[in-house]
């Protein structure tokens, strides 16, 4: 098994080498449904190299958002601490929230270091992520996230708290942003519970 | 040299017939190796504005594959990427109709070779361009492509030009034509209408508002930045309709008309690979 593996990796690295990441094959036990069947390499806002689908293990909020937004995007994070808030103390610390920037081009690890602190996130278990423009219409796909930039550098995008368990399957998700969603806070609650 | 008796092929050469067979099979429904057209920047009007207004976009220079991705090239492509098989591929990825006008074998009929591939998601076509090298069109560059005539480069002020597309809407779904079977554009590109609906790179991009779906609920706050773009040219009826189409689908969802095409970033002077004139 191991031996089998390993030469699969060692036939597979030349590809990957040559720039052409096929990024689709999974392990077998992350079901069909799961958002990280995505295979994709994010910066987070310590400008450290991670996956996507090198999930945590547990529930997570994921949603996507980019620095520069003055209206929706503010609000994004605020909804999420609602939630947060929402939560008993001891369910709150199994609960991690990964944001993905829908802006590559100005969303550098040091301009989300910016936004988690002007947030400010409990970094401890808030991630704020940059991806590869190609990647980024992937991860949006997947999440079912529409958007498009505007000539302006704005970003048109639906905004939605998407709930994720540990498996990497959407349990809940909301549009509803600007008031408290308790069909999403009861999902939260019970994914974080007992842990 | 003496040739082998007729009926016992020794494995080499019949190995080696097979590929004689094989390549002779792939050039002959086209196969071979993917064309792609040399297109020129421009500037035009688009249904859906980058500015929200003017009602201009620009696009850079780019190739296009002249013709659709075909079953044949497609399950070529399952071949090398088992992982993209219908029986393989995860339902994040593609919906349960996925390829599902091949036979159960798995691979398409050979009627199905010339036609364009269809049933197959976003995500699916990605992948397969990106195995090409390439990538989907956005939709400013398959607008801009479409836009034209065999003789104009943009054919869409006429009514004669909309009156023979929307003719293809309106006709009864039947089997779908090969591809390559209609006329080249000004470009050299062909089958851009009247075959199939196409998937474009930032099909996620398609919002349009409709007359309420996005602005009723103050709850609902859906959008940042501007609103909700309005599709702006309101009589161009066969791009709208595509558009709808398209943003009425999930990347993971396939449709029997839906297929696509691939592009490529042109980096002129650098190089031109798969580029033919």
């Amino acid at each position: 098994m191991k031996r089998s593996q390993f030469i699969r990796l060692a036939l597979l690295a030349p590809a990957c080498l040559a720039g052409q990441f096929s990024a689709h094959a999974a392990p077998p036990a992350l079901p069909g449904s799961s958002v990280y069947q995505l295979k994709v390499p994010l910066l987070d806002q310590d400008a450290h190299k991670t996956r996507w689908d090198d999930a945590p293990a547990g529930p997570r909020i994921v949603s996507m958002f980019y620095s520069n937004c003055e209206f929706v995007c503010p609000m994004l994070f605020e909804a999420i601490k609602n939630v947060e808030a929402a939560l008993p103390p001891e369910s709150r610390h199994h609960l991690r929230v990964g944001l993905i920037s829908l802006d590559p081009q100005r969303d550098s690890p040091a301009a989300l270091k910016k936004t988690a602190s002007q947030r400010s996130v409990d970094e401890t278990r808030w991630r704020l992520y940059r991806a590869d423009a190609t990647d980024v219409r992937k991860l949006a796909a997947t999440l079912g996230i529409q958007y498009r930039r505007l000539a302006s550098g704005e970003f048109n995008h639906s905004t939605a708290l998407i709930l994720l368990d540990a498996q990497g399957r959407i349990v809940a998700r909301t549009e509803k942003i600007s008031s408290i969603d308790p069909a999403f806070i009861n999902e939260v609650k019970k994914l974080t519970a007992g842990g | 040299m003496e040739r082998p008796a007729p009926q016992v092929v020794p494995p080499d050469l019949r190995r080696a017939l097979a590929l004689v067979l094989a390549a002779g099979w792939a050039m002959c429904v086209g196969a071979a190796q993917p064309v792609y057209q040399a297109l020129p920047p421009g500037i035009f009007k688009t249904v859906l504005p980058p500015d929200g207004k003017q009602g201009l976009a620009s696009v850079k220079a780019f190739s296009l594959r002249v013709l659709p991705v075909t079953n044949a090239e497609f399950a070529a492509f399952t071949q090398k990427s088992p992982e993209w098989r219908p029986s393989q591929v995860p339902v994040v990825f593609a919906d349960g109709q996925y390829l599902n006008h091949w036979p159960a074998s798995g691979k398409p009929g050979q009627d199905q070779f010339a036609q364009p591939v269809t049933n197959v998601s976003w995500f699916a076509a990605q992948a397969y361009c990106e195995s090409e090298g390439a990538r989907l069109p956005t939709w400013h560059e398959w607008e801009f492509a479409a836009a034209a005539d065999e003789r104009r480069f943009d054919a869409r002020a006429d009514p004669a030009w909309r009156e023979r597309i929307l003719s293809w809407y309106s006709r009864k779904s039947g089997p779908l034509p090969r591809v390559g079977a209609s006329a080249k554009n000004i470009y050299g590109v062909q089958d851009l209408h009247a075959v199939v609906w196409e998937w474009v790179h930032d099909t996620g991009a398609l919002m349009v508002s409709g007359d309420s779906r996005n602005q009723g609920d103050p709850d609902t706050l859906q959008f940042c930045g501007a609103g909700a773009l309005s599709a702006n040219d309101r009589e161009n009826y066969p791009v709208l309709m595509r558009i709808a189409m398209l943003s009425s689908l999930t990347a993971a969802g396939t449709t029997r008309n839906l297929g696509f095409r691939c592009a490529r970033d042109l980096n002129l002077g650098k190089q031109n690979k798969g580029n033919k004139k």
